[in-house]
């Protein structure tokens, strides 16, 4: 049997939601009974479009939000009900990576002492020359100058950004890491180097992570695995060559084939479908 | 037959003299009428800046021209060149979020546009707007005419921007990266409205993007920028099929592609970019020391 590091059960999640003034909250379900299980040291690929509830899935798994029903399992302890005093031994060893790293890294502090906060933290930091060399090696490890110690979050290109967000992630030796939409904002040339980065380290420190994307390209390149959610549900979930190979639902084949691959392809504009999706009205984005 | 848009050597810069920043070096491109050309590159490869040179005077133009339909768009004044944008070159811009006036029901803003540039009524203007509205493939047009840009969805909001730009009959469309915040199954129904409406009314459209799968899927022929200059172009299915330059080689091998396995991927060598950067930069030293 595979050692399951990160199992959930029937993992709901709700809204409440007011439909108006003096009208009683009702709840709006924007994840639902979700099964997914993440063996150790694989990673799984969360693809959906907007509204999917790929994100609120991704905040369940590391317990920013506390399921509505259901559970989460990790490594064998059930952590869907655990109170926030419970939660923090285990914060250490479940990280996140936000997508935009601008936002996430604090403008006005070296990266030296971004990187090491979450050390000084846990109380594992022995002083002010352990911190240097701490944050050097966080840096050598996703491949920038240890001479970034020093520098700011504006003076960094967005790829160098978005590695200091991941060398953050690390800094605690986590074994699960849930990293949101992380190469979205990025080019080509930059995506490119952070997935392989992304694929480097999870070999080399035996990482399970979950990789949260709206974009079925770059998950093909990093994933084992791989869950189709659509409105909160997941609709197709397997490994990757077989998802890619022989999709079996009709939204991962729409998906699939609503990817534009850089191959001319006439006859790609007049797809039949139609074009207004059915939830095309009113609904804000 | 003129192009529809002719650019030769155009130089852009901002900034003040003593700091200024080449955006543009010396960049050549046609646009026959009816054609849809992409304009590939990265952050910083002066693709929005291209687009936005033919419309106001927000670049400074150092050197070159820019002719649209034979009329030389930077020598012409102001007040001339300002009926011509909106009406005979419109634009599709990035964000919807950002590009509908958040205060202003839909209806009023085709509305305004239809009032200035064509002299309709104001009943005539909202009744062309509905008509626009369903060329769009939206639903209930009238309906949609009264709601706000928050309460409709993204993909929605795209669509009524290009409602707005086709909605004089342009004979050049800028479209500025109009896909790239949406979703994929909108992103391919947006590039269908797009090219239903081009043909319908026959307008060149110059697509910039950084994403080749949705240049090979949407325009004929194709610019590689980088650096402000011009590294290679030519018809699309030939410069991804048989690319001569290679960034734009690199470029395609750094693309992940969903029908290929993981290990095909390989990121744009960092030599290559230096290079390529160090080659603008001397071409920049050959622009200060004056012509050759």
């Amino acid at each position: 049997m595979t050692d399951i590091l990160l199992r959930t059960g029937s993992l709901s999640f709700a809204y409440p939601e007011r439909a108006g003034f003096l009208r009683r909250a009702s709840l709006r379900e924007v994840v639902k009974r979700v099964d997914l299980a993440v063996p150790r040291g694989s990673v799984l690929g969360l693809v959906g479009e907007s509204g999917s509830g790929k994100t609120t899935l991704g905040r369940l798994l590391v317990r920013l939000l506390r399921p509505t029903s259901g559970g989460i399992q990790f490594d064998g302890a059930e952590i869907g009900t655990l109170e926030e005093a419970e939660m923090r031994p285990l914060r250490a060893r479940i990280q996140m990576i936000f997508q935009d790293p601008q936002s996430s890294l604090n403008p006005r502090l070296r990266l030296g002492v971004t990187l090491t906060r979450p050390l000084q933290v846990y109380g594992r930091l022995k002083g002010r020359r352990d911190q240097r060399d701490r944050a050097a090696a966080l840096l050598d490890l996703v491949g920038l100058p240890t001479g970034f110690v020093d520098r700011y979050p504006h003076e960094l290109s967005g790829g160098q950004r978005q590695r200091a967000g991941i060398a953050r992630a690390l800094a605690l030796d986590p074994d699960f890491i849930v990293a949101d939409e992380i190469v979205s904002g990025l080019d080509v040339s930059t995506q490119a180097y952070i997935l392989l980065l992304l694929r480097e380290l999870r070999a080399r420190l035996r990482l399970t992570m979950v990789f949260i994307s709206h974009d079925l390209s770059v998950v093909r390149v990093l994933c084992d695995d791989v869950a189709i959610l659509h409105h909160g549900e997941v609709v197709e979930y397997g490994p990757v060559a077989r998802i890619f190979g022989f999709p079996q639902h009709a939204y991962t084949r729409q998906l699939l084939s609503a990817i534009p691959l850089p191959d001319v392809e006439p006859g790609w504009l007049d797809d039949p479908s139609p074009i207004v999706p059915s939830h095309q009205q009113g609904s804000a984005a | 037959m003129t192009a529809a848009l002719s650019v030769q050597g155009l130089q852009v810069a901002i900034g003040t003299d003593a700091s200024s920043a080449n955006v543009l070096r010396g960049v050549s491109l046609d646009l026959q009428r009816g054609e849809v050309r992409g304009v590939v590159g990265e952050s910083g490869a002066g693709k929005s800046m291209l687009g936005r040179a033919v419309l106001p005077a927000n670049a400074v133009i150092a050197a070159g021209t820019i002719q649209f339909e034979g009329r030389d768009l930077v020598a012409m004044p102001e007040p001339e060149r300002r009926s011509l944008l909106g009406r005979r070159i419109a634009l599709i811009p990035q964000d919807p979020m950002t590009s509908l006036n958040p205060v202003k029901r839909v209806g009023g803003q085709i509305a305004i546009l239809l009032r200035h540039h064509l002299a309709l009524s104001k009943r005539g203007a909202l009744e062309r707007a509905a008509e626009l509205l369903a060329e769009v493939a939206i639903r209930e047009p009238r309906r949609v005419l009264e709601l706000y840009p928050h309460e409709i969805s993204g993909g929605m909001r795209q669509r009524v921007l290009i409602a707005m730009a086709f909605a004089c009959d342009p004979s050049l469309v800028i479209a500025d990266e109009p896909t790239t915040a949406l979703d994929v199954t909108v992103q391919r129904q947006v590039l269908q409205l797009v090219e239903r409406l081009r043909q319908r009314h026959g307008a060149a459209v110059l697509f910039i993007t950084h994403d080749l799968g949705v240049v090979a899927k949407i325009c004929r022929t194709m610019t590689v920028l980088h650096a402000g200059r011009v590294l290679e172009e030519g018809e699309t299915a030939e410069v991804l099929a048989k690319p001569r330059h290679p960034y734009t080689r690199a470029l395609l091998a750094a693309t992940p592609r969903a029908d290929r396995p993981a290990e095909a991927l390989r990121p744009v060598p960092p030599a290559l970019i230096e290079n390529l950067w160090s080659e603008a930069h001397r071409l920049d030293r050959l622009v200060v020391a004056g012509p050759a």
